[in-house]
């Protein structure tokens, strides 16, 4: 019987307790003498979803432990057995895959019993014949491993499914049983609802810590190979591939041309996508009409929902080519600027930006109150004196925080850099030159077929988890300002 | 019902001109017309108040009085209302200048998110009223000073307006108005958002305030018609229904809506 089926029975019984539980408490609200204060506590629907969660929840949550559980006894005996016979731990971990690889070509094959092969050779042979492909350097006695723990997957497999069947049916029949006049099922589906909802939350902030725990380790792994100030400090970005038989050297990671040229980049889209968003944002929130700002706002909304990559090809194939043909009409033959830039990156990502920022302080401005502005209008201040003297200083704090927020979007961006601003990593301070960011650099040290074990890969999630470290910096600011100040004028 | 009307008394009207007038004005937001011919004089150096029941059209007349109804979209007035001899509806009034002399109170204080100084020296800074930092200062000083705040602001005069109580920040946005020297003072139920307390200040400033100002107030309060106001206009359904010295109004009405109204029939 396979996982799903095992499910669909669970949910089944779940369906015919709340069918069972349902009907039960009909009867009894029927029967119920209202005139002796005997008024049932809950809906009939009530107490059958409450029968449903307690034959549904325990079994599979049951489930869950029992896989997890069997699945660490076998990993034990497969690890215990092998380190037996092998000492050295990397050569172990080794051998303990095959042996998985081959428990996973025998279930496959469906090989018990007497069908197991005697060798290794032998069950090597079956499984490439089946397109299972297991490393040759196995011997025999994996076999017999395999085929024991492969027995043990089967046995534990059946128990654990009559135990959940089991667990499904008993809590079935307590819940039909509990059913009464006053039993107070629609509260206890209400504390049911609750957990299901912080679960759901702490999924989403557990995955936030194991994504940071993870790059951890190995950015961890990266600084015991590599100093730390090299990289923190380092001008030099130069990290050598070993197979490029550059002699065991082992190349330069340094991290100061990457997050300069991260930060240039952001901040000269920054300041191409600020004036220009805050200005829509002001003409959109004080100015125009409804009906202009009805079409003008999802239009440039729009903006927003172009991917990346084609903000990207769009500086690679128009801007990149306009700006150098338009500098060396300037100059009068030799182009000055280069076609990937930081000018163009910069350009790109700005344009890119400006529905976030018009959107968000948009929200800001309109968000002041009307009283506000009638204050000041009512003092004989002209729009834009109210705009300038009233509305902005009130709304600055929400400004600065949607402007740290497209900040961290501009640092973390990375198809329009690639396209646009090219992977060389110089450390320039002419916004004409091409430069590279952080992101493009994670790209280029994690494409192609690689083992995560040297430094030149690991040093992808030091630069990752730099990189976190900034935006989430960012971010924690932004919403320190925009909390501070949020109530100032109420 | 008993009804304080000593205060009414005190200064009889001027002959002097009326001081605003409103002539055959009528107000539409959108397709739907709010007031109807009302015919309003306004006397200088007295308070004019406007009572009625709600949505009779009297804080929508306050409003066009100084164009306030501008900034709502699709409204439009017609009919004539002149301050002094200018139609201010005239296009060749610049509405900024307009609304410098005839300042407003709204009903919620709505200090700006600035200090106390920065929100009284906002009118004086934009309309260049003061050259140097201590015509500033002065002009800051004075306003509270009238507004009946000095003695409890002037030690915290960089601290946020918006940490006054409701009655002080309605006395420091009076004091932002008066600060840019208008002529005219509209009031928008100034107090509806006050404690009993802060209600009787405000009330004793407007009473001080007339000295200088040509005061309209709009509220929902006959009682406080009765003690600060001088002339009296009851609105019902979008119309002028009586006008009148404040003392008629109350112990005398000739029309049968008003008596209905101030005695609490209606309304």
């Amino acid at each position: 019987m396979s996982t799903g089926w095992l499910i669909a029975i669970v949910i089944g019984i779940g369906a015919v307790a709340y069918l069972m539980a349902a009907q039960k408490a009909r009867g009894l609200a029927a029967a119920a003498d209202r005139s002796k204060g005997e008024v049932p506590h809950s809906l009939p629907a009530y107490h059958g979803w409450f029968a449903f969660i307690l034959a549904t929840l325990p079994a599979i949550a049951l489930f869950l432990v029992w896989s997890f559980a069997t699945g660490f006894i076998v990993e034990g005996k497969i690890t215990a057995e092998v380190s037996s016979r092998i000492a050295d731990p990397a050569q172990a971990s080794l051998a303990v895959g095959i042996v998985h690889d081959a428990v996973r070509a025998l279930e496959a094959l469906g090989l018990t019993g007497d069908k197991v092969p005697p060798t290794f050779l032998a069950l090597r042979e079956a499984a490439s014949a089946a397109q299972f492909s297991i490393s040759e350097a196995g011997a025999d006695y994996m076999v017999t491993l395999a085929a024991e723990v492969s027995n043990d997957h089967a046995m534990y497999r059946i128990i654990g499914q009559i135990l959940v069947v089991l667990a499904s049916a008993g809590g079935a029949y307590f819940a039909y049983r509990q059913v009464r006049l006053r039993l107070r099922a629609r509260n206890k589906v209400e504390r049911v609802v609750l957990s299901t909802l912080v679960v759901a939350s702490t999924v989403a902030v557990l995955t936030t810590i194991g994504i940071v725990l993870s790059m951890l380790g190995e950015t961890i792994r990266f600084f015991s190979e590599v100093n730390p100030l090299g990289f923190f400090f380092g001008t030099v970005w130069d990290p050598r591939f070993a197979a490029a038989g550059s002699g065991g050297s082992e190349g330069q990671f340094g991290l100061i041309p990457l997050l300069a040229g991260t930060l240039y980049i952001a901040a000269v889209s920054m300041l191409f996508a600020v004036p220009i968003g805050l200005m829509s944002a002001i003409y959109m929130g004080e100015y125009a009409s409804p009906k202009v700002r009805s079409i003008v706002k999802p239009l440039l909304e729009l903006l927003a929902g172009i991917p990346t990559i084609v903000y990207g090809i769009f500086a690679l194939i128009t801007m990149g080519p306009f700006l150098r043909d338009l500098s060396a009409a300037l100059a009068g033959g030799t182009p000055f600027i280069q076609a990937q830039s930081v000018l163009t990156a910069g350009l790109v990502m700005g344009v890119m930006l400006i529905p976030l920022v018009s959107s968000l302080s948009d929200d800001v401005i309109t968000a002041v109150p009307r009283a506000m502005r009638d204050g000041s209008l009512a003092l004989g201040a002209t729009r834009s004196e109210t705009i300038r003297r009233v509305i902005l200083p009130a709304a600055l704090p929400g400004i600065v925080g949607a402007l740290l927020l497209t900040g961290s979007r501009a640092i973390g961006e990375t198809m329009i850099v690639v396209l646009a601003a090219g992977v060389a990593a110089k450390l320039t301070i002419n916004p004409l030159e091409a430069m590279t960011t952080i992101t493009v650099k994670i790209v280029s040290q994690l494409t192609g077929d690689l083992e995560f074990n040297s430094p030149q890969t690991l040093v992808a999630f030091a630069l990752g988890l730099t990189l976190f470290v900034v935006t989430l910096g960012m971010n924690i600011y932004a919403l320190y300002i925009v909390r501070k100040y949020r109530e100032q004028y109420e | 019902m008993s009804l304080d009307i000593a205060s009414s008394q005190a200064s009889a009207p001027r002959n002097a001109p009326p001081k605003m007038t409103g002539d055959k004005v009528c107000v539409f937001y959108g397709a739907k017309q709010a007031l109807f011919d009302v015919d309003l004089k306004v006397e200088q150096y007295s308070v004019t108040s406007l009572i009625g029941p709600s949505g009779c059209g009297k804080s929508t007349f306050l409003r066009s009085l100084n164009r306030m109804n501008d900034t709502i979209d699709g409204c439009r007035v017609t009919g004539k209302i002149s301050l002094d001899t200018d139609d201010i509806y005239d296009p060749s009034i610049d509405v900024v200048e307009l609304r410098a002399r005839v300042g407003m109170v709204f009903q919620k204080p709505n200090p700006f998110p600035k200090s106390i100084y920065e929100n009284v020296a906002y009118g004086p800074r934009i309309h260049g009223l003061a050259r140097t930092k201590s015509d500033t200062d002065e002009i800051v000083h004075s306003s509270l000073r009238r507004a009946g705040l000095w003695n409890e602001v002037k030690d915290r005069l960089n601290e946020p307006g918006t940490g006054l109580s409701g009655g002080q920040q309605q006395r420091l946005c009076i004091a932002r108005a008066i600060a840019t020297r208008p002529e005219v003072l509209l009031m928008d139920e100034p107090c509806s958002a006050l404690d009993p307390i802060a209600t009787a200040v405000i009330e004793e400033l407007i009473d001080e305030l007339r000295e200088n100002f040509t005061i309209v107030i709009v509220t929902h309060s006959m009682q406080q018609a009765a003690r600060v106001s001088q002339k009296t206009a009851f609105f019902h359904l979008g119309k002028l229904i009586e006008e009148g010295k404040t003392e008629d109004i109350f112990t005398n009405p000739k029309n049968k809506q008003t008596q209905d109204y101030i005695t609490g029939r209606i309304g």
